[in-house]
């Protein structure tokens, strides 16, 4: 991990989707006045014609997108998450899901991480609202590199897919040579003492965590999910079974997100004890992202508590 | 292209042997929304078999005309005027509404020949249509988008959200038409949300170029469409007049008839007046 090298992958994100924009002229990017925030105006910058700015409607934004995609394109509509998943949940639930057509919901400033602007605009339930959803599929990346992938793979993946990126910067932790695969998480380390799953922003913290703890004597493995629908069950187990203590990490609220979907696989496949970090059932407030996720207890030092305790 | 007495007689003949089978399959069915097919099958006829480029032999093909029933409760009326121009066999009417069928309650796209879009949530069809037609613009096909919505449909907001986007993007290829019955489920529009009035003034304020017309007048319907067309630079809607229930004497103008299924002695008075109506 380059800790110095930092990056929002929401910025990633926007440069992504510029890239394929040159690739496939089918790729068509649609956003609800948010172009600055969500970095598709990188895109609109390139591709004028095949950008559309559907002002202020969300709602209007993603069944649009729907329209386009029954006759070829390949639509990313992009908005804050809270407004994308959240505002327009019925359109994606009845107008993309339902018909399972190949949209692209685009979130950004997902989670508490969005910091100054309030609990009103973090998102703290899109991956619960999008993975209960029949058809979907859920990313959740956690840098630059990872993001990319997935931007480029979700043009060439068919049906409703949803990126969920965020505001603040993390460092970059994947070079580029880095292998990914669809469906199937990333283990870091091979510590026995603890697993901590980890997903978006919140991967960094624990790959931090784990450095520090190395230097104690403890040594834990970090899974990076940053596919939480389907999500890799493979990889749950085995380190359910190999290692002492199993932990989730997330900048989302613990009921519905990554946490939950770790827990539905251990019920079903095998029965382990998970400790469940993430916001606790609640909204979020305005303040600094670190301090944010420091009160949260989503940071690096809450993690080596976590483990330790 | 000229329109003969031959051939209106024949979109009539049409328009009634659906609207017949809109009441087998409500009937058989048990369930389902008469009024708001019978009001609008007369306005799908006229597209289907009259104005739209489609051929049920190339249902995928990527140049045809596209219709999206924004109101899809109205689904028995799509599926009886599909089956009647030849996209799957009227037997399959039977099915509607129960398990394993095709034909469900709301249209699904990905399971009907010849449905454009899945809908039933209402107020997201005009949205669907739009990206429809910008598709056909960004690719110069030229295909037309047809979106069918409701009276009380139109109290969704997003309809409105639609419209200035139909507008912005000088969507001329695409018509709305609005099923003016004027009754919606907790009542007449005028009672429950007189403030959707007036229509004409608020879709001219909203760009559109405003047509109206009798709903079930076949003749009109076609020279409505035809003037529609011709309209360039924006969007075009259809105000369309109809009788929620229309054909089916007890059902006309009530609105206890829309969401329910006519028992055995219902269901032959209305078969028996829509034989008469067919003669």
């Amino acid at each position: 991990m380059d800790i110095e090298n930092k990056k929002a992958t929401r910025e990633s994100f926007g440069e992504a989707l510029a890239e394929i924009g040159k690739d496939n002229e089918n790729v068509v990017v649609l956003d609800a006045d948010l172009a600055g925030a969500t970095k598709s105006g990188i895109f609109s910058k390139e591709f004028p014609d095949r950008f559309f700015d559907i002002g202020i409607a969300e709602q209007d934004m993603i069944a649009t997108a729907a329209g386009l995609s029954t006759c070829g394109k390949i639509p990313f509509a992009c908005s804050f998450a809270v407004f994308s998943t959240g505002r327009a949940y019925d359109q994606v639930r009845n107008s993309v899901c339902y018909p399972k057509l190949n949209v692209k919901i685009c979130g950004s400033h997902a989670g508490i991480t969005v910091g100054e602007d309030g609990g009103t605009h973090q998102m703290l339930e899109d991956i619960n609202l999008m993975r209960g959803l029949p058809n979907m599929v859920v990313f959740s990346p956690s840098d630059d590199t990872q993001t990319k992938w997935i931007v480029n793979e979700m043009t060439k993946m068919k049906g409703p897919q949803y990126i969920r990126t965020c505001r603040a910067k993390s460092p970059k932790i994947y070079d580029e040579n880095q292998e990914f695969n669809f469906g199937k998480a990333i283990q870091i380390g091979d510590g026995k003492d603890a697993t901590i799953f980890a997903t978006g922003i919140c991967t960094s913290e624990a790959l931090k965590a784990k450095e520090e703890l190395e230097k104690e004597g403890i040594n834990v493995r970090v899974v990076d999910i940053f596919t939480i629908k389907p999500i890799d069950e493979e990889i749950i187990i085995k380190c359910a079974k190999e290692t002492k203590k199993l932990i989730s990490v997330e900048d989302h609220n613990i009921i519905g997100g990554l946490g939950s979907a770790i827990s539905e696989v251990l019920t079903d496949k095998y029965p382990a004890k998970l400790i469940r970090m993430g916001i606790k059932d609640t909204f979020g407030e305005s303040g600094k992202a670190e301090e944010l996720m420091k009160k949260y207890n989503i940071d690096k030092d809450s993690i080596i508590n976590c483990v330790k305790k | 292209m000229k329109i003969t007495d031959e051939d209106i007689k024949e979109l009539k003949s049409h328009a009634n042997e659906a609207r017949k089978s809109i009441i087998e399959e409500v009937y058989l069915a048990g369930s389902g929304h008469p009024g708001g097919a019978l009001s609008v099958v007369d306005i799908l006829t006229v597209l289907y078999f009259n104005q739209m480029n489609i051929d049920p032999e190339k249902k995928d093909d990527l140049n045809r005309d596209r219709l999206v029933l924004s109101k899809g409760h109205a689904s028995a009326a799509l599926y009886a005027v599909l089956a009647e121009r030849g996209y799957f066999p009227k037997e399959e009417l039977k099915s509607f509404r129960k398990l394993g069928s095709s034909l469900q309650g709301h249209p699904d796209m990905n399971k009907v020949p010849g449905v454009d879009m899945s809908s039933g949530s209402l107020g997201q069809g005009l949205s669907v249509a739009n990206g429809m037609a910008l598709a056909s613009k960004m690719d110069s096909k030229g295909y037309r988008v047809y979106c069918i919505v409701g009276d009380g449909e139109i109290e969704e907001g997003q309809i409105w959200e639609a419209c200035m986007t139909s507008s912005k993007y000088n969507l001329d290829n695409l018509c709305v038409i609005v099923d003016n019955n004027n009754l919606q489920i907790d009542g007449e529009v005028t009672k429950v949300k007189k403030s959707v009035y007036p229509l004409k003034d608020k879709f001219e304020a909203f760009g559109f170029e405003v047509f109206e017309v009798d709903g079930h007048n076949i003749d009109e319907l076609i020279m409505t469409f035809q003037k529609v067309r011709q309209t360039k630079g924006k969007p075009s809607v259809v105000l369309a007049k109809t009788i929620k229930g229309k054909g089916v004497k007890f059902m006309e103008n009530s609105v206890e008839w829309h969401g329910k299924a006519p028992k055995e002695e219902e269901y032959k008075l209305a078969m028996k007046g829509l034989e008469e109506m067919g003669d």
